[in-house]
């Protein structure tokens, strides 16, 4: 036992890590590394101890720090030991510093020294162990006083060093562009090493430099597609093989070049289209290293200027990475996919299934990364089955990062493609009550402005409904135990300003409601203050309705105790109520206006309505008001206004309020009430509001453009006016639509044809179709446009998900016949404008599906063995009226069966990790005798299996 | 770019911890306690990709391969390819398994040095420069051979059992 591991550990060393691995609990192993922190501290300020101890002592420092202990006493030794001659040491000398110290050290400037030393060393091994030490330890300041140097090595006999030498220079690009930016032609330079190795590692800084300016490296392109031709030749040395793919690790880089300097560029693209659809030939794709290099080049198609041939073999690597049992090469499908669907969308259509598969998958990265593809393909035919699953994920998680992000996604698609207002609401409803306190504040005051502008037309009906829905659901989701802060925010709010106003729940109740809630959250003290609120429009609207507003007497409690409150502003609401109570109907519906949020208020600002009291206090003898500009000699009066002016904003306090307001102050100023999106936040202490109120009367004739839409500019996300295309990045197909009009008729067109879309896709929410997952999410109404642009095979099992198969092939013959591959929905679009439109009920194929049901039955029933597609149809059919929920499920099931049996062979590397194992020789007596140490060491605790590797390379 | 290199056992026990940023210790040893929570929670027959955002920050995903009682952590950012990744991961066993015939987790352990070795011979600077694993081993025996030299007063009696002197 005595000398452990090849490298000069001794008992000691032994001895620690024995004991910690058989600590028994966290208390433990830290009292075992604190007694050697002591050891190592006393032993290695002794002097004369011998460089070979020493460097034990650090190799020990070293784990001490991995295990989460402050070693920093050494860390000067560490330095020092950099200064040794003796490479063994100076080696562990450099290891110590990069692990232990960072750039910006004070000990660094001790280094800098020994570090351009040893760059100029003959010994080719201290020069790569100092330019590691480059790597980890040169700030920007320093990087002067190695440059000469580093560049000189770029020029070094071998290429271990150059390698080295090119990649700290890479990282000084990285920590300060501009100290190597003369520099830069080196890369270019090294690109031609004859070493593949130098060559390899240069792709590394030209793709952080191509990122950056693509422009500048447009001449690349051939050199680059050059090299990735040689590679794929196999020009390359064989030790660059990787279980039998020519440097897959190159190829890669490469094409992550490729696709940089191919974006967009349609003459560069051309030249990589050869080889990239070679690589797509030769790729293997039985092996994970393939694979890798199969994504690669999906990737690389999908940045680059469109091919039609080489899209066609991403999209056929993706239904092979689909179909994989590998939850890798799944992820990696799911990836793809979302980005191959930017240029071809009606690839995800055929993929459908598979998708749903992964939604329902236990793996979270792959639900995750499935619920980003959903959301990358979210339109507003299937926007509704998307959201109801992200947030039932949400539900389900607890991380709240994650949480948070999907949160604002659903809200974005919401708010983006929601079908209808009371959809939204509802939808909303979900993400605020399980996620409220993670979303954007901004967000509860859409939805507050949402239900207040109503669809902003005249249906004065739909509005009342909306209200009412919303005032139901929320007076259910009161019953939930704890609910968000600004969930109940919106809550109150709606519920004082509609709560009574379609006359189904008594005032009490509603007060009672509010009360509870004022009650039940006490300590949040925003919802106190939007209860309180609540509670005064409502009896103010009693008041204003002539009926006798008889206070409960758990409301009067919460006055009582409001009006003695710390909050400066739950006293003055307070204060409001008892005050509003006190005043006759006619006043009081001047102060609070029933369903008025959304009126504007027309400030009087000369205040002449004040006219005849003024006319009256002057003939009975009070003095005229001077306005401040004309009272000379009041210097320290205005003075003193300033500061109290100050004072005013540096204690909260608005005294502004009672002063006229400016124009941009007006426009925020909820009007009436709390209506407005952008509330103030309650917690500010005035509200000036109440105080205009009462001398100003709201009047409807105002310049509305102006008051009511903070929003102007902004689009609106409701209502018919949401489907304007230029919002959107998703491609939905109504944009596409109006897209195609708009180039033609103009606006007006688009307007009436948006309309046009989004009533048919209110029939579509009734339709039975609906009632399936998959048809819902990729849904049958973009389908005519996709067949279209496709020419796609009518063997292609997954796409006859949602229509027969029959009668859709031979409408497509007619329709490929007609329009070209690359943009046929805008053709499409000129040519029938119905059966581009979103409603599947439009869509004339739907109509033909019907009339041949019959047949298409019996077709497929006569072609049942052949292929997948086949069998699938008939079950689909049967499904298609069907419940959604045990309808894709037996698809799902069908389609995994299939896939299964073929797919089993594509396990990553097995074939060649036997032949690694084979070709190595294990020694059982050593690995046995390993063991045995193993379990004496208690390191490692499961010992099944005592050469540990060994699976792995079985 | 490569942002971390770790290896843990399944106990959770850091076994080389490699940061590419400079981080403090008490936050490496925070990320590392984070990821090995994520990572003993994952079922078998999983992906071996995980969303590292919320542990690691912005734009970071993780690769991670269980090998008998240890688990082997890349942490990069959107720049590399995860699947090419997770066949780095298998270069680099592969060559520690080629440097110590049959590694375990102890040779890891007592090898300190020699591993940062190898995987500063990969990696360097949170680039991969090296991905054969027989170029790799060159170099890694080159310095050795270099270093025994340099060491000629030979630090310690060459230990009697053989598979560990290596």
């Amino acid at each position: 036992m005595g000398s452990q591991g090849g490298f000069y550990q001794s008992k000691e060393f032994l001895d620690l890590v024995k004991s910690i691995g058989e600590a028994r609990s966290k208390a433990e192993e830290d009292r075992i590394v604190l007694s050697e922190i002591e050891t190592l501290k006393r032993r290695i300020s002794e002097p004369d101890t011998p460089k070979r101890k020493m460097k034990e002592y650090i190799i020990r420092l070293v784990y001490v720090e991995m295990l989460g202990h402050d070693a920093s006493f050494g860390y000067i030794h560490a330095v020092k030991m950099t200064h040794d001659d003796t490479l063994l040491v100076k080696r562990t000398g450099y290891l110590a510093v990069t692990l232990f110290l960072n750039e910006d050290h004070d000990l660094i400037i001790l280094i800098v020294n020994t570090i351009q030393k040893d760059l100029k060393s003959d010994n080719y091994l201290v020069v790569c162990v100092a330019l590691n030490a480059v790597c980890k330890l040169i700030n920007e300041e320093t990087i002067p006083a190695v440059l000469p140097q580093i560049v000189e090595l770029l020029a070094h006999p071998k290429e271990a060093v150059r390698k080295k030498a090119i990649m700290a220079l890479h990282r000084f690009y990285q920590k300060s562009p501009s100290s190597v930016s003369h520099l830069v032609s080196n890369f270019r330079k090294r690109l031609c090493d004859n070493d593949p190795g130098v060559m390899g590692a240069t792709l590394c800084p030209l793709f952080d430099l191509i990122t950056n300016d693509v422009n500048s490296y447009k001449d690349l392109v051939i050199s680059f597609v050059s090299i990735l031709k040689q590679v794929a030749e196999r020009r390359l040395p064989k030790a660059y093989d990787y279980h039998q793919m020519p440097a897959p690790f190159i190829q890669i880089k490469l094409l992550k070049i490729l696709a940089l300097l191919g974006s967009g560029d349609k003459q560069a693209s051309e030249n990589m289209y050869t080889v990239v659809g070679d690589i797509f030939r030769k790729c293997d794709s039985s092996s994970n290293i393939g694979n890798a290099v199969l994504y690669e080049c999906i990737c690389c198609v999908s940045s680059i200027y469109p091919n039609p041939k080489l899209l066609e073999s991403a999209a056929d690597a993706i239904s092979r990475f689909l179909k994989s049992d590998s939850h890798n090469l799944k992820y990696m499908g799911i990836d793809a996919l979302g980005r191959l669907i930017k240029i071809s969308p009606e690839i995800a259509e055929q993929h459908q299934l598979a998708v749903i598969d992964c939604l329902e998958d236990p793996d979270d990265t792959l639900k995750r990364k499935t619920f980003e593809l959903l959301y990358k393909m979210t339109k507003s035919t299937n926007v509704e089955v998307i959201v109801d699953r992200m947030i039932d994920y949400m539900i389900s998680i607890n991380d709240n990062h994650y949480k948070t992000e999907i949160a604002s996604r659903c809200v974005e698609l919401a708010e983006q493609f929601a079908p209808s207002n009371q959809w939204f609401i509802q939808t909303m409803n979900k993400v605020f009550e399980h996620a409220g306190d993670l979303v954007n504040i901004k967000v509860a005051h859409n939805l507050m402005r949402l239900i207040a502008e109503g669809f902003g037309e005249d249906d004065n009906t739909a509005d009342s409904q909306l209200r009412s829905s919303a005032v139901e659901s929320y007076l259910y989701i009161l019953g939930e135990p704890k609910l968000p802060s600004v969930f109940l925010q919106v809550i109150c709010w709606v519920l004082g300003e509609y709560g009574t106003a379609d006359g189904k729940y008594s005032a009490s109740y509603i007060t009672g409601k509010l009360c509870d809630v004022a009650e039940a959250y006490s300590n949040d003290e925003t919802v106190k203050a939007y209860a309180v609120t609540a509670l005064m429009k409502i009896y103010a609207f009693e008041i204003a309705a002539g009926r006798m507003v008889d206070m409960l007497p758990e409301c009067h409690s919460l006055m009582e105790e409001f009006l003695a409150s710390h909050s400066t502003d739950l006293q003055q609401r307070a204060y409001e109520l008892q005050a509003v109570i006190g005043l006759d109907a006619h006043a009081v519906e001047s102060i609070m206006p029933s369903d008025a949020s959304c009126e504007d208020i027309e400030v009087d600002k000369a205040l002449s309505f004040l006219n005849g009291y003024i006319q009256e206090s002057i003939e009975k003898g009070a003095q005229p008001y001077i306005p401040e500009s004309e009272r000379s000699g009041m210097l320290n009066i205005s003075n003193f206004r300033n500061q109290d002016h100050h004072e005013a904003s540096s204690h909260g306090l608005r005294f502004e309020a009672y002063e006229l307001p400016k124009q941009t102050v007006q426009a925020r100023i909820p009007p009436a009430s709390l209506a407005s999106t952008e509330l103030v936040p309650v917690p500010e202490p005035v509200y000036p509001r109440e105080s205009y109120q009462t001398t100003t009367v709201p009047s409807v004739s105002s310049d509305a453009a102006e008051l009511k839409l903070r929003l102007d500019g902004v689009q609106k996300k409701w209502g018919r006016q949401t489907h304007f295309p230029s919002t959107s990045t998703s491609n939905s197909t109504s944009q596409k639509t109006v897209n195609g009009i708009t180039q033609v008729d103009g606006s007006n067109t688009a307007n009436s044809r948006t309309r046009e879309t989004y009533d048919s896709r209110k029939q579509v929410e009734i339709s039975p179709e609906k009632q399936k997952l998959a048809a819902s999410l990729f849904g049958g109404p973009s389908k005519t446009e996709k067949k279209s642009a496709t020419g796609h095979k009518s063997s292609k099992p997954s796409s006859h998900m949602v229509k027969s198969h029959a009668p859709k092939s031979s409408m497509e013959v007619a329709s490929e016949k007609t329009s070209p591959v690359q943009q046929p929905p805008d053709l499409l679009d000129f040519g029938e404008p119905t059966v581009k439109s979103t409603a599947p009920s439009l869509d004339p194929f739907k109509d033909l599906e019907g009339l041949l049901e019959p047949t298409t039955q019996v077709s497929s029933a006569v072609n049942h063995s052949s292929t997948a597609a086949v069998t699938k149809s008939p079950d689909i059919m049967g499904l298609y009226t069907e419940t959604p929920a045990g309808a894709h499920h037996k698809d799902s099931d069908i389609l995994s069966g299939l896939s299964n049996s073929p797919m089993t062979n594509m396990v990553g590397g097995t074939t060649t990790m036997q032949v690694a194992q084979s070709s190595k020789s294990p020694n059982l007596k050593d690995s046995l005798e390993k063991d045995a140490l193993v379990r004496q060491m208690g390191v490692t605790p499961s010992s099944q299996n005592p050469n540990l590797f060994k699976d792995l390379l079985g | 770019m490569i942002k971390a290199v770790m290896v843990m056992n399944t106990q959770g026990k850091s076994r080389l911890a490699k940061f590419y940023e400079y981080l403090s210790v008490e936050k490496q040893q925070e990320l590392i306690r984070g990821f090995f929570q994520v990572l003993c929670s994952r079922a078998e027959n999983v992906s071996n990709f995980i969303d590292a955002e919320s542990i690691f920050g912005l734009d970071s995903r993780l690769v991670y391969k269980h090998f008998a009682t240890l688990y082997f952590v890349f942490v990069f950012d959107s720049s590399e390819n995860e699947l090419a990744v997770l066949d780095l991961i298998q270069v680099f066993v592969e060559t520690l398994d080629k440097c110590f015939q049959n590694v375990c987790e102890l040779d890891i352990v007592f090898n300190y040095s020699k591993i940062h070795t190898i995987l500063d011979e990969m990696v360097f600077g949170g680039q991969v420069v090296e991905t054969s694993s027989s170029e790799i081993m060159k170099a890694v025996e080159e310095i050795s051979k270099l270093e025994a030299a340099s060491n000629a007063i030979s630090l310690i009696p060459k230990s009697a059992s053989g598979w560990r002197s290596r």
